[in-house]
Order: structure tokens, then C-alpha cells, then sequence
């Protein structure tokens, strides 16, 4: 057990019951395997398929997992992916052929929430992470030492601290490499071996760890900033690559935000706004009119921010919303509440943006019917 | 093969071999081919119109290459059309095949196409959504139609139809045991449905199945039972069933019919995405045509496919991602309960494994293999295509015919035939049918005047052919084209060209679809030069829209927003260019500035023509004190030339070709020209009158004023090059925006010493290149600067600005040349020296007007004019002797009180000044005038014919309105390009003045200018 996991779940008893009180109670965002455990469960129960070795579900049983459906006994399992059932159906798939998958999507494409899933589904533990970022060591993919121990007894397994990755290999489990391209080239090398021989070489000790089957990566990357660190083409052959889009359509993407608006108000304790869904339908529009550069009636271009403007941002503007509204409005979620969320998502480059977004407020706002409060408390928050 | 006896199937007992099958499904032909194998039937009978038979042989000539269609059209009009598609992997080609292989009589048993087309023709009378034709009712408006896949697919658990058909028919390997088993299957869900669900909405096939009942039962007696009939596989049990003879007949009477002609034409892969006849409507010809040649492992073999097409495209894919795909599409597939990869699971472990998750490779292998680029073939055999017959019916109808010799065509657009010609011809050019090439007019571009050169080559009907994928008519297949390359077009200035292609064709459907591509890309194209190389066109389409009387609104508009973002644009984008760059630009720059002039006419004219109803009145706007207007109608009789014939008509176009602005200057004056026939006199005083007038000046004036300040910040700009901003210079000095003093200031400043020579000589190319000569001739104040730079050059800089000045310099007329060289000579500026020795004077450059010389031609011009008015002479030679020298001393009696630095810069763009000066002149003038003839309405008129001087005066006792008292010398060929055209009189009706300010009537760029020279003189 690494001590990051360890610390957490000593105090959370296995939730049982879907309500899983006790745990929000204490975490303040429990794994996905936890919250919902119920889900899993009676999925794995009813999971009549077969199953990969050291599966904890079969592959149709994880694609229902992540999009959601009815078991034949009645249980509603909730739909974690609102989107395309082909990426979910060639993600699990890619799993299921021992090839890596990489996750490739603008921020906020729930890049991160798939591969949590994905990995909380198939091996029923998603803590198996590295953290990509430009300081991220070779030894958090590989190993390290407990150097103590080292000087003491000289080099032993006892003294090997395992990475992640190589917990995966050697239990046959699900890892998960986040913001791979973030990784410096070099480090991200060290997982070519691991992905093609299936095998991690530690020469100091003169051993290696084989893989187990059922061992296999995910790894997230932002496409936005390719740039960063980008994949040698040895490494990149050995993922098979899914991109996850932006919502396809105004109404997937409302789905999206209250869906997990209302999650994350519960887990913030936040009281439920009763009119939400109108200004929430109001950002998820604005959202999507500025990233696609053309309005929701397809009538007018737009010329488009340089943010991404993605759902996560809108759920986070939502949420924001809802906090100001509760604790210094009425309550309702009001256009004020949503306008400087909305504002500091929109105009991150003070001034191409600025100009973006008065151009959008005064041709595209301001005509809009219903609109008039909305424009109003953007003048007020832009000004 | 076994024998007869247990060859035909028994379990169809004794009847026909009934092979059911899904128009172009691969899996389907295979079976058929299989089927027809085993079973080896006396004649084959296929869905299809049975006018075709004839055709049939045709496709075992191997010039003959699917994708083709039989093509039935409506005898008298082509436009009416039904394609049946045939791709390689249609089961119905198959069994053509299959029969032509072996001599075995084929025949088509559907409803003959002449009812099919009837039935169209009544469908669109009755905008009935029925679909007519299309078989298994996809594509189908009609609501109580079912779908009999859908309701198989549903019966079988399935939500997608077509996956579903895939996977029970089509992605069935080959290696079945039975042959016929499939078909027997089928024919049995197909039963099952029937009987549920009747004809499911297709109420049409009932009489389509009689008649391939009838059909059927001919064959029979024909061939004996032993006769394969591929169809449908909705139409199966109806064939089973027993009917009578009567019943069959009864239903196929009193069916509307018209005469139709078939032919093969040959098909795209792309087309057969379309749905009609056989109700193709597949996406993936490509992949289907794989299915059904590809002999084994179907998923490798495309993987592999797919892999080589990436390499080609320069991707690196290896074999290993060929490895790992197939295995992640067989994944898929299992994850999807499907029995084989489809194409979406195909296409799916293409993105994740060989694309790294792009769509970008994925649209690329959409492109080249999922659809593919195949084109059929036809036989030069087959029958001529009804685009060929369309375009011979057009020719005969517009009497042009097809000639090898080439030959020039001149088309006055007013006429009908000829307007009919002019858009054959432009249809056929969008088509790529090259019959005709637009020569040069004798007239500018937009007047009512084109030249073609005609000449038919053989290979042109080749073209035909190949057209004829676009539609059955020219106009049609024009549309089409149309609308398919604007989508396609690579650039603005490709959009606005077609939309102006469009224009000049007739194309007014085609029209919104071009004009939505040229917005969005108009909106989203940042480049200045693009967007100045796309306004020109833009607003040619404008004016000939206008000339049409076609819906240009949506283009106006378009043009407006075009110019504002040019004139936001240009100023930065002329910084920091490099020669060529400049050079590119400063065609821009010019060409931008051409537009503006048509487009601020143009705009101003249709807001206006709603007020006043009359084209003329445009010249409302120009009443802010320019005082341009335009003689038209018979007013002026010939003397305007072209321009008053098109008066009337075409008021609105011929006046933009004006391109004079309004200037503050002009004040309140208000002086309006008001012109075109005696009829429209009166609408064009309604016009000035109107309160739109105002809106209209301020529309135009708004428009060109910031063109203006543009071309004001470019001149000032020390970061634009030399060559931009001395033709900006030129630009606003010709518009009467800056005065010759300050021309000459900025002239100075540029050819400061300071200034790096080539800096300087590039001003100057800017500013006198490209016919600018005459301004040196006429403004020796400008000569003298250009003249006493050039000789303060150091010689090393002399020799670098040498080839710039000697472009520039060179491109001048010889004449304009030598009088500039003259000038030189004599030292320019000098006066004294030219009055001291007037024999060294070049002709028409006296330093006095030569008033011998010009009171000689008088007495003719009298005796011409029936003139008796000496007073006139005399004030006449006062005024001129105020005046400087005149370039071709026309007698410009009417103009008086010049500034000699100021006067006769005749050149081309220099029209507003003089209009101006026209209009002092007129004031001056006008007690004179009142004295001599009652009503005072005269306007002079001033154009600019090359090399010819005329001045008019009209007077009403001639009777003749347009005729003046005139007198015309010629001048030396190429000193002048200008031809002073002055008419005044009451007689020229067309001319009206109204407000305290007088104008001049310009029409100039009239391209008529040995017409007006001539009404001037000699009528």
C-alpha cells in the first residue's frame, strides 16, 4: 500500500450503500471506485460475460459502467461519459488488447474523469497514478529507493520502493500516467519498455518485474499544448490514441454541467438552486457560440477567445455561481451570479479577449430576447 | 455442376428463381453471382426499366466501366431525369454481366421508365414528397412508409438498420453452402412483412409489380421456368404471387406516360451517395467495392489499404499498426456483437492506431477509399447524354451554332437572343465547357456590351459528356457546378469571381449559396490583399446585378462590410513591403480604389431608386457639389455615345461607371444633374427633390470619405513605401481631395534630398506611373520638381533609380513623351522662354491661346450650325485669353477664369476638378447664356475620349439636342488623352439642373469616344 492511499482509506470504511454518507462526510472527493461501489458491485454481480484476467468486470459491463444503462435486475446505473458510445467502446476495447490508451482532448474533455473510471471499473482501483508534470522523476514511473534501508542492508527488494506503474505490473492492475506530454522526453522513454516488453528491468538487483496480465496503462495528454513534451514516435506507437470532443450538442453539454454541478454542490454542501437550469443553459450557450466562433443559430461568426472555453470551465463557472448565490444572494442562481465567472473564463488575454467578448456582449447579447438581465450584469462586470 | 434436376432449387419448386437482394450491397451480388452460377437459368430479368434492353448489350463492351447509370430523361425536357446507378458491386450489374458472359438473354421487368418519369411530373404537380421510385423507402418523406430493413433490424433486436443488413447479409463471407439458402431466407422475412405491414406506404410498387409481373410471365413463355429474376428484395413475394393476367393489366392502365430517351452516363463513387432510382444512397461505395473484390480476410486487406494510403500521404504507419489495428477492429467488433469488423470498427482502430486519434487521416482515408474516386466510363456508343441534347436545343434556339473556325461575336446584352447567348456561353465556361472565351469589349466590363470568341473543338463534347454529371440541363448542371465550386473554392477572390460567373450566367439560385461561402469567408479572411483582390469582382457583380435587376442586397451588404474591413486593414498591411510586395500592393490599392468609386455609385443607386423610381436620379447624391452627372437618352443625341443609349435602362450601372464622389466642398451648392430620357426628366427631379437624397449622400459620402482618410494616412506615412504613397497621393489629387499645391507640397517633401533616391523614384513611379504623364505635361510646377530632384541625384544614385524612372517614364505614350521631353528642354516652368520664342513651342502648349488659329475653324462651326452670334465669339476670346495654354486648345469657350497652374490637366482621373471648374465656368458663363437662349439648362459636359477634342454647345434652334457649336481639332496622336467634350444647351433635355449650383456632365469612360467626337462635330 503506498502511503498516499493509505492515508485516505483507513478512514473510509468500504461504502456499501449508495449514499456512501460516512465517506463524503470525510473526503473531499472520494475515489471513484468509492462512490460508487454500489454501481460497480451490482455490475460485477449480474456481469455474466467473460472476462480478461484480473478483470474485475467484462468489457460490456465497463462501457455500461461509463455510459450508463439498466442492469437486467433493475439497478440504474448512472452514465459517467455523456458522449460518443464509440470512444467509450474503443477505449475499453484498447484495454482489453493489452495496448496502452491515451487520452488526447482540449482541457476540460473529463480526459482525467474517463481514465479514473476506466481504471476504477477494470481493476477496481484507480489510485495507481503517476502525476505528469515537468519535474516528474524516472523513478515515479520506475522505482525508487528507501534509501535508509538501502545504506543499511544493501540493495534488496525490501529496499525498492515500487512506482505506481510497477504496483500495476506486478498485480496485474490498472495504471495511470496523467498529462503524459508534461512528462520531460527522457522520462517519458522509460515507458516504452514497460508498454512493448511488458517487462521493468531493475539491474541493480539483476531482476525484473513481468507484467501480469491484466496490467495496462492509461495515460491522459492535452492536446492544447502539444508542444510541451511532445511523444517520440516509439512511444506514441505504442498507445492507441482516443480523442475525447467537446459536447456535440447544446443539450449534451447542459446535461453535462448539471449533472455534475449537482455532484459537486452535494459533495460542497451547497443548497440546490431550484431555477438553475436557465442560466446554466444561458453559460453552456455562450460557452459553446465563443469556442465554435459562430452563434447557436448558425447565422453570425464570431471571432473565438484564446481560452478553451471547455465544460469543465462552464461547470466550474456554474458551481462558482451557485456558491455566490447561496451564500451572498437569494439563493436563485441569478444572470450576476454567473457574469464575472463567465467573464474571467472568457477574457483571459486582457486584450484580444476583452475585445472578443465586448464584441460578442454587444452584437450577439444584447439582441438576444430574455437576455436583457443577463446583458445588463455582464456591462456591469466588464466595465 | 450437377444436374438439371437438382441444380434449380427445389425449394422454389418449378417457378423462377427469385433473388432478392439490396440495390448495391456487395454481400447481395456476390450471393447473386453465386446463385446464378449454381443455378444457370435461361434468361435473367433485372429491376429496371425495360426501355433499357436495348442498352444492355452496351455493357459488355469493356469500355464500359461502372460506376455507371442508365439514364432515362423526358424526350422534350431533358431537365426531367431518373438515374438507375449501377456500381461493380451492384447485384444487379452482376447479373447483367453474368448474362452477357453467358449468352443468356437479360431483360429489365420494372415500370418503364416513361411512366416513372409521368409520375414525376404529376409528383411535382401535386408537391407530393412521394419519392417515386426509391425502393426499400429510405429517403422517404412520407410518414405511413416503413422501412422494411428498420422493421427486420428492430424484429432482430437491432436499433441500426443498416448494420444490421451488413451483418446478416452483406458481410456474409463467401463459402455458403447453399447458394440459395440466403435468398430463400429472405424471401421469407420479406413475406412475413409484406403481409403485416401490405405495400408499407409504397403505394407505387403495387403497379410496378404488375408490370413486373407481366414481364415475368412473358419471359416465362418464353424461356420456360427456368428464368432468374433479380430484384428487390421487397418485391419478391409480390412476384411470388399469383395474380391474374387482368388484374395485373387493370392496374397498369391509364398510367401516365411521356416519351423518354435512356442512355448509359457515366457515374462517380461520389454520386452514388445519391439517392435516386435504385435508391443507392450508400456512403461507402468504396468500402463495399473492397467487400466485394476483396477475395479473403476483408479487415486486413483494407487495414492494409488504409496503411499504404497514409504512407503514400507521407504518415509513418508500419506494418505493426497494421497488426494492431486489425486486432483492435476484431476487439470492436466483439465488443459490438457484430460477426466481422464493419466499416465503423475499421474506421474507429484507424483513428486510435494509425491517426493518434485525429480525424484529420480519417478524413483523408474517407475521401480516397471509404467513397473512392471512381469514374465510369461510357462508350462513345452509347446514346448522347441530355446535357448534350439541352445545350443543341439552346443552340438552335439562340441560332449559334457550333463552329471549328474560330470566330468573334459581339453581343449587345439588351437584346434578348443576345443576352440568352452571353449567358449560354457564361453557363458553359462555369461547366468547363470552353466554347466561348470572353474577349476584350470595346467597352469596359459591366456595360451591356460582350465579346466572345467562338470556336468548337471536337474534345468540347467530351466535355459535355463529362458535364453531365452536374445535371441534364446547362442550366441545371451550371447550378450545380456552381454551388459545388463555391464550396470547394480556395480563396475569397475565387468566391467573389464566381459569384460575379454567376451573375453574368443567370444563375440567381445558385446565388445564396455562393453568397453564404463569400460572407463566411469574407468574414473570416484577415488577409488585406485577398480581400481587396476579392472587392473588385464583388462589386462588378454589384453593378451588373444592379444592370440585371437581380436581388443584389445580400451582396451589397457583403461589399460594404469587404470595404470597411479593407479600409481598416490596409494601412498596416502597406507597411514595411519590399518592392514587389509594394508593387502587388499598390494594384491593390488602385484596384480597391476603382471599386470604391463603382461601389459608393452602385449603393447610392439603390438606395435611391426606391425614392424616385427612376435610374437617373442617382445623380442626387453627386449634387453635393461635384457636380458629376451624365447626359443620357436622346438628349444628347449620339454625342454621349454608348452611355445614352443605355440611359434609360440602365441608368443605375452606366452611372456608376462615373466614379465621381461627393465632396464637402460642394457644400450646400446642391447642384443636381439630373439625366436619362425626357421621360425619366421628371422622376430624376422627383429624385433630387426627394428627402432620400440626403440619405443617400450621406451613405456614399460616407463610404468614400473614409476611403479617403485611408488614402491620407498612406500618403503621410513615412513607414509605406514610395510607390504606395505617391499613388496615394495621386489617388486623392485626382479626386479633387487635395489641391494641386499641396500635391506639389507632399512632392516636395517626398523628393526632399533628404530622401534615399530610390525611395523618391518610387514615389514618383507611384505618382505620375501608369498614364500619369499628362499631369507632368499640363502641372509644370510638378515637372519642375521631379525635374530639379533628378538633377540634384548624386551619380551613384542616378544610376539606381535610373531603371525605376526609366519604368516608370517609359511607359508613357510616345507622344506624352515627347512633349514631356520638349518641355524639359525648354526648361519646365519656364514660361518667359516658351513666350519669347513661340516657335519652339509644341504645338497646343502656347503659353497664349492661339486665337487666329481658333477663330478659323469658327466660321465652318457656324456655317454647320446655322450660328450668327459674333457677341458670343467675342466674350468667348476674352475669357481665353485669361487662360493658359491649353494642351490641344479646344475651345473650351465655356470655362473662363482659371488658375493657370490649375487649368486642363485633362487627364483620365482628373474629372472631378474640372467638373468643378466646369462649374465656375458655368456660373460665369450662364447671363451670357440666359441673353442668348431663353431657359438656361446647360451643364457642361466633359469626357475623355482618347485624342480627340471636341466642345459642344447645343442649341435648340438646330433642333438636333446634343449638337453644339463645336470646334475639334485633332491633336497629335497620343498628346492627349483627353477629348474635351463640352456640351451645354437647352436643348439637351436630358440635362437638368436645379439648386444654385450648376454641374458638369461627365461620361467620361465611355469607350465611345470616336462616337462623341463624331456627334459633336458632325451632326
Amino acid at each position: 500500500m503506498s502511503a498516499m492511499s493509505a492515508s485516505v482509506r483507513p478512514t473510509t470504511a468500504e461504502p456499501t450503500d449508495d449514499e456512501s454518507a460516512s465517506e463524503s462526510a470525510q473526503a473531499l472527493r472520494p475515489h471513484a471506485e468509492q462512490a460508487f461501489a454500489a454501481e460497480l458491485a451490482s455490475l460485477a454481480a449480474q456481469d455474466d460475460r467473460p472476462r480478461p484476467a484480473r478483470w474485475k468486470l467484462s468489457p460490456w459491463a465497463v462501457a455500461t459502467y461509463l455510459l450508463g444503462g439498466t442492469l437486467p435486475d433493475g439497478t440504474v446505473i448512472t452514465p459517467k461519459y455523456v458522449g460518443p458510445r464509440r470512444i467509450v467502446e474503443v477505449a475499453v476495447t484498447t484495454l482489453a488488447t493489452d495496448r496502452a490508451l491515451l487520452l488526447l482532448g482540449v482541457p476540460g474533455t473529463a480526459k482525467t474523469w474517463v481514465s479514473e473510471h476506466l481504471a476504477a471499473a477494470v481493476s477496481g482501483d484507480s489510485t495507481l497514478l503517476v502525476q505528469g508534470t515537468a519535474g516528474t522523476p524516472e523513478e515515479a514511473i520506475r522505482y525508487g529507493w528507501n534509501y535508509a534501508r538501502l545504506l543499511a542492508h544493501g540493495p534488496s527488494r525490501d529496499a525498492l520502493v515500487p512506482s505506481p506503474v510497477m504496483r500495476a505490473m506486478a498485480e496485474g492492475m490498472t495504471a495511470r500516467v496523467e498529462e503524459l506530454t508534461r512528462i520531460p522526453a527522457d522520462v517519458q522513454d522509460t515507458l516504452i519498455t514497460i508498454l512493448s516488453e511488458k517487462t521493468l528491468p531493475i539491474p541493480e538487483l539483476g531482476q525484473e518485474v513481468q507484467a501480469v496480465r491484466g496490467f495496462n496503462l492509461i495515460a491522459t495528454a492535452n492536446d492544447r499544448d502539444r508542444g510541451v513534451n511532445d511523444l517520440s514516435s516509439a512511444l506514441r506507437r505504442r498507445f492507441n490514441t482516443v480523442v475525447l470532443p467537446l459536447p456535440e450538442s447544446a443539450d449534451a453539454e447542459v446535461d453535462i454541467v448539471t449533472r455534475r454541478v449537482e455532484q459537486i454542490g452535494r459533495s460542497l454542501d451547497l443548497p440546490a438552486a431550484p431555477d438553475g437550469i436557465e442560466e446554466i443553459r444561458r453559460v453552456v450557450t455562450v460557452f459553446r457560440e465563443l469556442r465554435d466562433g459562430i452563434t447557436a443559430d448558425g447565422r453570425t461568426k464570431l471571432k473565438s477567445p484564446s481560452g478553451t472555453l471547455s465544460t469543465a470551465e462552464a461547470i466550474s463557472v456554474v458551481t462558482n455561481g451557485l456558491a455566490l448565490s447561496a451564500h451572498f444572494g437569494d439563493g436563485v442562481l441569478r444572470p450576476g451570479d454567473v457574469a464575472a465567472g463567465i467573464l474571467g473564463a472568457v477574457v483571459r488575454d486582457p486584450a484580444a479577449d476583452r475585445v472578443v467578448w465586448q464584441e460578442y456582449l454587444e452584437t450577439v447579447v444584447r439582441e438576444r430576447e430574455g437576455w436583457t438581465d443577463f446583458y445588463r450584469a455582464c456591462r456591469e462586470v466588464s466595465a | 455442376m450437377t444436374d438439371d434436376d437438382s441444380r434449380w432449387p427445389k425449394a422454389h419448386g418449378s417457378g423462377p428463381l427469385l433473388l432478392g437482394v439490396r440495390h448495391h450491397g456487395p454481400g447481395s451480388a456476390r450471393a447473386v453471382r453465386t446463385a446464378l452460377d449454381a443455378a444457370r437459368p435461361a434468361a435473367v430479368l433485372i429491376e429496371g426499366p425495360p426501355e433499357a434492353d436495348a442498352l444492355i448489350p452496351l455493357a459488355a463492351d469493356p469500355d464500359l466501366r461502372p460506376p455507371v447509370a442508365l439514364l432515362a430523361h423526358a424526350v422534350d425536357e431533358p431537365g426531367r431525369s431518373a438515374f438507375w446507378p449501377f456500381a461493380e458491386f451492384s447485384p444487379e450489374w452482376v447479373a447483367i454481366r453474368w448474362a452477357l458472359a453467358h449468352g443468356v438473354p437479360a431483360h429489365f421487368i420494372d415500370l418503364p421508365a416513361a411512366h416513372t418519369l409521368a409520375w414525376e411530373e404529376k409528383k411535382e404537380k401535386e408537391k407530393d414528397q412521394d419519392q417515386g421510385d426509391a425502393d426499400d423507402g429510405r429517403g422517404s418523406g412520407e410518414q405511413v412508409r416503413i422501412d422494411p430493413l428498420a422493421a427486420l433490424a428492430e424484429a432482430a433486436g437491432h436499433d441500426d438498420p443498416e448494420r444490421w443488413w451488413e451483418d446478416v447479409v452483406e458481410h456474409r463471407g463467401p463459402g455458403e453452402r447453399d447458394p440459395f439458402a440466403p435468398f430463400a431466407a429472405l424471401e421469407e422475412a420479406m413475406g412475413a412483412l409484406r403481409e403485416r405491414y401490405g405495400v408499407g406506404g409504397h403505394s407505387r410498387d403495387l403497379v410496378r409489380e404488375a408490370h413486373m409481373r407481366l414481364r415475368l410471365r412473358a419471359a416465362r413463355k418464353e424461356s420456360g421456368d427456368e428464368v432468374a429474376v433479380v430484384c428487390g428484395a421487397w418485391h419478391v413475394p409480390a412476384l411470388r404471387e399469383k395474380t391474374t393476367v387482368t388484374a395485373d393489366r387493370s392496374l397498369l392502365k391509364g398510367l401516365p406516360k411521356v416519351k423518354a430517351d435512356l442512355t448509359w452516363v457515366p457515374w462517380t463513387h461520389r454520386r452514388l451517395a445519391r439517392s435516386s432510382g435504385y435508391g443507392a444512397g450508400i456512403d461507402s461505395p468504396g468500402w463495399y467495392g473492397h467487400l466485394f473484390h476483396a477475395p479473403d480476410r476483408p479487415v486486413e486487406r483494407w487495414l492494409t489499404k488504409v496503411a499504404r494510403l497514409l504512407r503514400e500521404e507521407d504518415r509513418i504507419v508500419s506494418s505493426a499498426h497494421v497488426i494492431e489495428a486489425v486486432r483492435l477492429a476484431e476487439t470492436l467488433a466483439a465488443l459490438r456483437g457484430r460477426p466481422l469488423p464493419g466499416l465503423g470498427e475499421t474506421t474507429d482502430a484507424v483513428r486510435a492506431v494509425m491517426g493518434e486519434g485525429s480525424d484529420v487521416p480519417l478524413a483523408l482515408v474517407h475521401d480516397r477509399l471509404v467513397v473512392g474516386d471512381v469514374l465510369g466510363e461510357v462508350p462513345e456508343s452509347a446514346p448522347a447524354v441530355p446535357l448534350q441534347r439541352d445545350l443543341a436545343r439552346q443552340q438552335r434556339s439562340l441560332r449559334l451554332k457550333p463552329e471549328a473556325l474560330e470566330r468573334e461575336l459581339e453581343l449587345d446584352l439588351r437584346g434578348d437572343t443576345d443576352a440568352g447567348r452571353s449567358r449560354l456561353l457564361h453557363r458553359l465556361r462555369l461547366l468547363g465547357v470552353g466554347w466561348g472565351e470572353p474577349a476584350r469589349s470595346r467597352g469596359s466590363t459591366g456595360t451591356f456590351r460582350e465579346t466572345w470568341r467562338l470556336r468548337w473543338e471536337p474534345e468540347l463534347s467530351v466535355r459535355v459528356a463529362e458535364a453531365g454529371v452536374w445535371g441534364t440541363t446547362v442550366l441545371g448542371a451550371a447550378q450545380a457546378r456552381a454551388e459545388a465550386d463555391a464550396t470547394a473554392a480556395g480563396t475569397l477572390a475565387d468566391v467573389t469571381a464566381l459569384a460575379e460567373q454567376c451573375l453574368l450566367a443567370g444563375l440567381p439560385d445558385a446565388l445564396p449559396v455562393v453568397m453564404r461561402v463569400l460572407a463566411d469567408r469574407a468574414a473570416l479572411d484577415a488577409d488585406v490583399g485577398h480581400l481587396a483582390q476579392a472587392l473588385p469582382a464583388l462589386v462588378r457583380s454589384l453593378r451588373y446585378g444592379d444592370v440585371r435587376g437581380t436581388d443584389t442586397g445580400a451582396l451589397a451588404g457583403v461589399a460594404a462590410g469587404l470595404a470597411e474591413r479593407i479600409f481598416v486593414g490596409l494601412p498596416p498591411a502597406c507597411t514595411a513591403l519590399d518592392t514587389d510586395a509594394a508593387a502587388e500592393m499598390r494594384a491593390h490599392v488602385d484596384a480597391v480604389h476603382t471599386a470604391v468609386g463603382l461601389l459608393t455609385e452602385t449603393l447610392a443607386a439603390a438606395g435611391a431608386g426606391g425614392s424616385a423610381g427612376s435610374g437617373a436620379d442617382e445623380h442626387a447624391g453627386a449634387g453635393a457639389g461635384e457636380s458629376a452627372g451624365e447626359t443620357g437618352g436622346p438628349g444628347t443625341g449620339a454625342g454621349a455615345g454608348e452611355r445614352a443609349g443605355v440611359g434609360g435602362p440602365a441608368g443605375p450601372g452606366a452611372g456608376a461607371d462615373q466614379g465621381v464622389g461627393v465632396d464637402a466642398r460642394g457644400g450646400g451648392g446642391a447642384g443636381v444633374v439630373g439625366a436619362g430620357d425626357p421621360g425619366a426628366d421628371a422622376g430624376a427631379r422627383a429624385g433630387v427633390g426627394a428627402g432620400g437624397v440626403g440619405l443617400v449622400r450621406a451613405g456614399r459620402g460616407d463610404l468614400r470619405d473614409r476611403w479617403r482618410a485611408v488614402l491620407r494616412t498612406l500618403s503621410s506615412r513615412d513607414s509605406v513605401p514610395g510607390v504606395l504613397r505617391g499613388r496615394a497621393v495621386r489617388l486623392l489629387l485626382d479626386n479633387g481631395e487635395l489641391g494641386s499645391d499641396e500635391a506639389a507640397r507632399l512632392m516636395g517633401l517626398a523628393l526632399s534630398p533628404g530622401t534615399p533616391p530610390a525611395d523618391a523614384a518610387a514615389w514618383i513611379e507611384g505618382f505620375v506611373g501608369g498614364g500619369g504623364g499628362l499631369l507632368l505635361v499640363h502641372d509644370e510646377r510638378l515637372l519642375a520638381l521631379v525635374d530639379s530632384w533628378l538633377t540634384g541625384v548624386s551619380a551613384d544614385a542616378f544610376t539606381d533609380v535610373l531603371p525605376l524612372l526609366r519604368r516608370t517614364f517609359a511607359a508613357y505614350e510616345p507622344g506624352v513623351r515627347r512633349t514631356l521631353g520638349e518641355l524639359v528642354r525648354r526648361g519646365p516652368g519656364d514660361r518667359s522662354a516658351g513666350r519669347a520664342a513661340p516657335g519652339a513651342m509644341t504645338p497646343g502648349f502656347a503659353a497664349e491661346p492661339d486665337t487666329e488659329r481658333a477663330d478659323a475653324v469658327l466660321p465652318v462651326l457656324r456655317l454647320l450650325l446655322g450660328l450668327t452670334d459674333p457677341t458670343d465669339r467675342d466674350r468667348t476670346d476674352r475669357d481665353r485669353t485669361e487662360r493658359d495654354t491649353a494642351d490641344h486648345d479646344t475651345a473650351d469657350h465655356d470655362t473662363a477664369d482659371r488658375d493657370p497652374t490649375d487649368h486642363d490637366t485633362a487627364d483620365h482621373e482628373t474629372a472631378e476638378r474640372k467638373a468643378v471648374r466646369g462649374e465656375t465656368a458655368q456660373q460665369e458663363t450662364a447671363p451670357r447664356s440666359s441673353a442668348e437662349r431663353a431657359p438656361v439648362r446647360r451643364g457642361p459636359t466633359e469626357c475623355e475620349p482618347p485624342a480627340r477634342g471636341i466642345s459642344g454647345t447645343g442649341t435648340p434652334e438646330a433642333g438636333i439636342p446634343g449638337m453644339g457649336k463645336a470646334e475639334t481639332r485633332t491633336a497629335e496622336p497620343g498628346t492627349a488623352e483627353r477629348a474635351g467634350c463640352q456640351a451645354a444647351g437647352p436643348g439637351t433635355s436630358g440635362c437638368d439642373r436645379t439648386g444654385p449650383g450648376t454641374s458638369g456632365c461627365d461620361t467620361r469612360g465611355c469607350g465611345a469616344a470616336e462616337d462623341s467626337s463624331l456627334a459633336g462635330v458632325g451632326v
